[in-house]
């Protein structure tokens, strides 16, 4: 059907090895900060909000070259963690990732949180009457019935990474076997004289890999509601 | 058993209360909005007296002077809602046995056995909540209760969400519950046939006070 080339393939994996870390990292976090925007009022809240949704707004190529300054190689906390740490993310895949993390972070957290603030916090009293310690409350009641949530948000996350073009190319630009994802494969593609067909056959899996996570997301949204219902 | 001298204010309506009970199972009864509610949930630990002192079976869980509040988790206490809230994600099975678990008891079958039989919950083990009559879920709800080894049961009309002929079925269970299952209740109502039925000992309360503290009889 499809003829995809090494090439190609290369691109494709990459992608998802970059998609696949960049959502499993940014998952527990997203959790994290969910709850904490759901459940907590605290100073500066409507500010953190607002920086967890800003790279849905800036344009990819302000928050690529942000990333360059903070963790390039003489970035503030790239040269810190080159240094002592060794992990390197300018020209990385590694940095492909972080910048795809970041990219659909707010994505991430948006259904995860929304689930967490359709649990019934009475159902989290009855489990404390019941011994629960509060950490124990999360991890047996609110974790569990938030759960369609966290999956739908790690869904859209991922569908998000997998696309994402601008912040990447430009912290870790584009070099094949490295940082060449399907989206930075097309590009290059598209600028060759014959490149076209290459060019298409990349452009129909990105189609069908986001379509095929917006179905998902919407299967585990349909979940949650049937499981805060208790059948 | 429990002693309670607390004041709390919520909004306009001003709590006070004050009664000191060994009785098998306290009827807490008054019209709705008498605050009834509200004092078993500072018995619960969900709500904080802004002064006073609750001590619980000889142990103090709060006391504002002394800076103590003993959270919930740790009271050791059992709590039936009104609105049962069962666990939509876990069986009836799962739900029983929630408390055990927190706690961290060795597992007890013998008691297990004996609380699904006293409450006629055996057919129900697997089936998730929301698959219960209002009934079947209030008494999965008692038993949930019941399985965490509590040392005081805190009911708040339990009965309240049931229609009448619901409401006649669960009664023999709580009546065999008071006589057979030998921990404590605080029982609220404001139904004074359910009361007669249950409590050994009644205290009234009205508009955030108590009026009456004694036996059965004083429902009149």
């Amino acid at each position: 059907m499809l003829d995809i080339s090494p090439a190609e393939w290369t691109a494709i994996l990459l992608s998802l090895r970059v998609a696949v870390i960049a959502t499993l990292v940014a998952t527990p976090f997203g959790i994290a900060l969910a709850w904490l925007l759901a459940r907590k009022d605290f100073w500066g809240k409507s500010v953190l909000d607002a920086i967890v949704h800003l790279p849905l707004v800036l344009p990819p190529v302000v928050t690529g070259y942000l990333l360059l300054l903070t963790f390039g190689r003489r970035g503030l906390v790239g040269a810190f963690l080159a240094d002592h740490l060794g992990i390197v993310f300018a020209f990385r895949w590694t940095g492909a990732a972080l910048a795809c993390g970041i990219m659909s972070f707010p994505l991430l957290v948006r259904p995860m949180r929304l689930s967490i603030e359709a649990i019934d916090r009475r159902l989290e009293q009855a489990a404390e009457t019941l011994g629960a310690a509060p950490w124990k409350v999360f991890f047996t009641v609110t974790l569990p019935l938030a759960l369609p949530g966290v999956l739908a948000g790690m869904v859209l996350g991922f569908a998000k990474a997998i696309g994402e073009f601008g912040a990447t190319i430009t912290f870790v630009s584009n070099i094949p076997g490295e940082t060449q994802t399907i989206s930075s494969a097309i590009y290059s593609l598209i600028q060759t004289p014959d490149g076209d067909a290459a060019a298409g056959r990349l452009v129909i899996v990105s189609v069908v890999l986001a379509l095929g996570a917006l179905i998902a997301a919407e299967w585990f949204a349909r979940r949650a509601t049937q499981r805060l219902h208790g059948n | 058993m429990l002693r309670v001298d607390i004041e709390k204010q919520l909004g306009e309506f001003s709590l006070s209360a004050s009664f000191s009970s060994e009785g098998r199972v306290i009827g807490l009864f008054g019209a709705s909005g008498a605050g009834k509610s509200s004092l078993v949930n500072m018995i619960a630990g969900l709500l904080r007296p802004d002064r006073g002192t609750i001590a619980i079976d000889g142990e103090t869980v709060d006391d504002t002077a002394a800076g103590i509040h003993v959270p919930t988790w740790r009271r050791r206490i059992g709590y039936v809602f009104q609105d049962a809230r069962l666990f939509p994600h876990l069986n009836v099975a799962q739900n029983l046995d929630y408390g055990r678990r927190m706690n961290g008891l060795a597992s007890d079958p013998a008691q297990h056995k004996r609380v699904v039989e006293l409450l006629d919950i055996g057919a129900l083990l697997d089936r998730r909540p929301g698959k219960l009559s209002g009934g079947e879920r209030q008494r999965v709800a008692l038993g949930r209760a019941l399985l965490s080894k509590p040392r005081l049961l805190l009911l708040d009309e339990p009965l309240g969400a049931l229609d009448e002929g619901r409401k006649l079925e669960i009664l023999p269970y709580l009546v065999r519950l008071r006589d057979e299952a030998n921990v404590p209740m605080v029982y609220v109502s404001h139904d004074v046939a359910e009361l007669r039925q249950l409590a050994t000992q009644i205290v009234m309360l009205k508009q955030g006070r108590v009026t009456s503290l004694g036996g059965v009889k004083v429902l009149t």
